[in-house]
This record gives C-alpha cells, sequence and structure tokens, in this order.
C-alpha cells in the first residue's frame, strides 16, 4: 500500500453485544473526516457490526473476551478496518466464507456476515486458527460525492 | 402496545398483525425482541403479519435472521409475512440474501 497515513484510531470492547452499536458508530465517526457519502457510511457501519458480532457470537461464545478494533485512514479515501478476537478461531475459513454457512442455525443467524462483508467492501482478508482467535482486515475507498453507488 | 424497550410497536386490525420496528436492528436488538414478537404471534395467529420497516435506519445480517425467523413462526400458524417499506440499505441486506425471492415487500406511497 503506498498511501500515506493520514489518521488512525484504535478502541477495545468486551464482547458484549450492546457494544456492537457502540463499535459501528465510533469507527462510522471517525471516517467522516474523509466525508463519505450516505451510503458509504452505511457500508461503513454495515460491515463492522457483521465483524463484531462475529467476534461475540462465534469468538467468544458463551464467555466474554476483547475485541480489537483499529481504523486507519490514507490519502486518496482510503480505510483500512482491522477487527480482531483472541476467541475459538474458525476451523475452515473458506467454508465460513461460502454465503449462507454458519455454525449457529439454531440462534436464527444467517451466515451472511463475510458475504456482507465482501459486498460492501473492495477487499476482505481473514485470518484464523482453531482457539487462536480470528482477525478480518477490510478495505475499502470512499469517494464521497463522488460516489455513484 | 409499546414493548418495554422500544424497539418496536405491534397493532393488531382484524387478521393483520403490524410491527413497526424502529431505530436499528442488529444482533443485540434482534435477540431482544425476537420471542415477544413470536409470542404475540402465537397469540394473535395473524393471516398477515406486516413488518413495517419505515422507521429503521441501519439492520445487518441479524436483521435478516430475525425476518426469516419470523417468516418461519408466522406460517406455521397459517399467516404470511409482509415486509412495508424498508429504506434502501436494508433492502440492499434482503437482496444480497436473495430475501426479496421469497418475501412479500411492498412499498405504500410509491417508496
Amino acid at each position: 500500500m503506498k498511501e500515506k497515513i493520514k489518521n488512525e484510531m484504535r478502541m477495545k470492547l468486551p464482547s458484549l453485544s450492546v457494544n456492537e452499536w457502540v463499535a459501528r458508530s465510533a469507527v462510522a465517526a471517525f471516517c467522516a473526516q474523509l466525508d463519505p457519502s450516505a451510503s458509504e457510511i452505511a457500508d461503513i457501519k454495515c460491515v463492522v457490526s457483521e465483524a463484531v458480532t462475529n467476534c461475540i457470537v462465534h469468538g467468544y461464545r458463551d464467555t466474554v473476551g476483547i475485541i480489537y478494533i483499529a481504523v486507519a485512514l490514507f490519502e486518496g479515501g482510503l480505510v483500512r478496518i482491522e477487527i480482531k478476537d483472541k476467541g475459538v478461531g474458525i476451523a475452515d475459513v473458506k467454508q465460513a466464507r461460502v454465503p449462507l454457512f454458519t455454525t449457529d442455525p439454531g440462534n436464527e443467524r444467517s451466515g451472511m456476515g463475510f458475504t456482507v462483508m465482501e459486498s460492501f467492501t473492495d477487499k476482505v482478508r481473514v485470518t484464523s486458527k482453531s482457539d487462536g482467535g480470528t482477525k478480518v482486515v477490510m478495505y475499502k475507498r470512499l469517494f464521497g460525492k463522488n460516489d455513484n453507488s | 402496545m409499546l414493548n418495554k424497550k422500544e424497539l418496536y410497536q405491534s397493532v393488531r386490525e382484524g387478521d393483520d398483525m403490524t410491527v413497526k420496528i424502529i431505530g436499528e436492528i442488529d444482533h443485540h436488538n434482534a435477540v431482544g425482541i425476537r420471542s415477544d414478537i413470536d409470542s404475540e404471534i402465537y397469540a394473535c395467529r395473524p393471516k398477515r403479519l406486516i413488518f413495517d420497516l419505515s422507521g429503521v435506519e441501519f439492520m445487518d445480517s441479524s436483521g435478516l435472521g430475525l425476518i426469516l425467523g419470523r417468516f418461519t413462526t408466522v406460517k406455521s400458524v397459517g399467516g404470511e409475512l409482509i415486509i412495508r417499506n424498508p429504506c434502501k440499505s436494508v433492502m440492499r441486506i434482503l437482496k444480497l440474501a436473495g430475501a426479496e425471492r421469497i418475501l412479500n415487500i411492498e412499498f405504500e406511497n410509491g417508496g
């Protein structure tokens, strides 16, 4: 990545479901300095919500752990969002990224989390190992008023 | 009837039950209201369950789970689910899952 970093933030939140709103609101507020369009901010909120929910529901399950969020803003409107947990990890990342696949169907999980992340950002990288936590890194270039989506 | 968490309001009119959800539907809120809504569905057994989403500003895929779960519940009592007035960002989530192919989605006032 050649763009110069303009600003960055880090936050840690306990994996309580009430913090889903906190996380997406905080990241959206931070990204607002790039003057995104309304739909771009909606996308940012959605993908953060998905990734954080995955940490809560799948990463930490019935325990409470820490969710690590790091956001970097680069020249040219590029945003990098990293969301990480130290939970149970994903045994098969490729399978987990298949649309509608879920390990928790009984709790009305739609299995669309990664699909949403992939559709609403430009790039998603997922690294995980069993009992080793999961890290999701997403990139999205914001165009602001020139956004045609 | 106003739900104690003020996340939704439900109104019964004849065979219709309208559930108006207000604010944001995420995993936290969906878990908070789904069994309350199910209890009302089983009590009222509506022919039409109308989910009025005009007041929903944000929904992630947990909202999709909430909707599809209620689709199953109302179907089990012989009713149908109608989604009314979802905003553009909510429609994006529904379309991403192909849910618009199985759900009745209607827009009032040409919205």
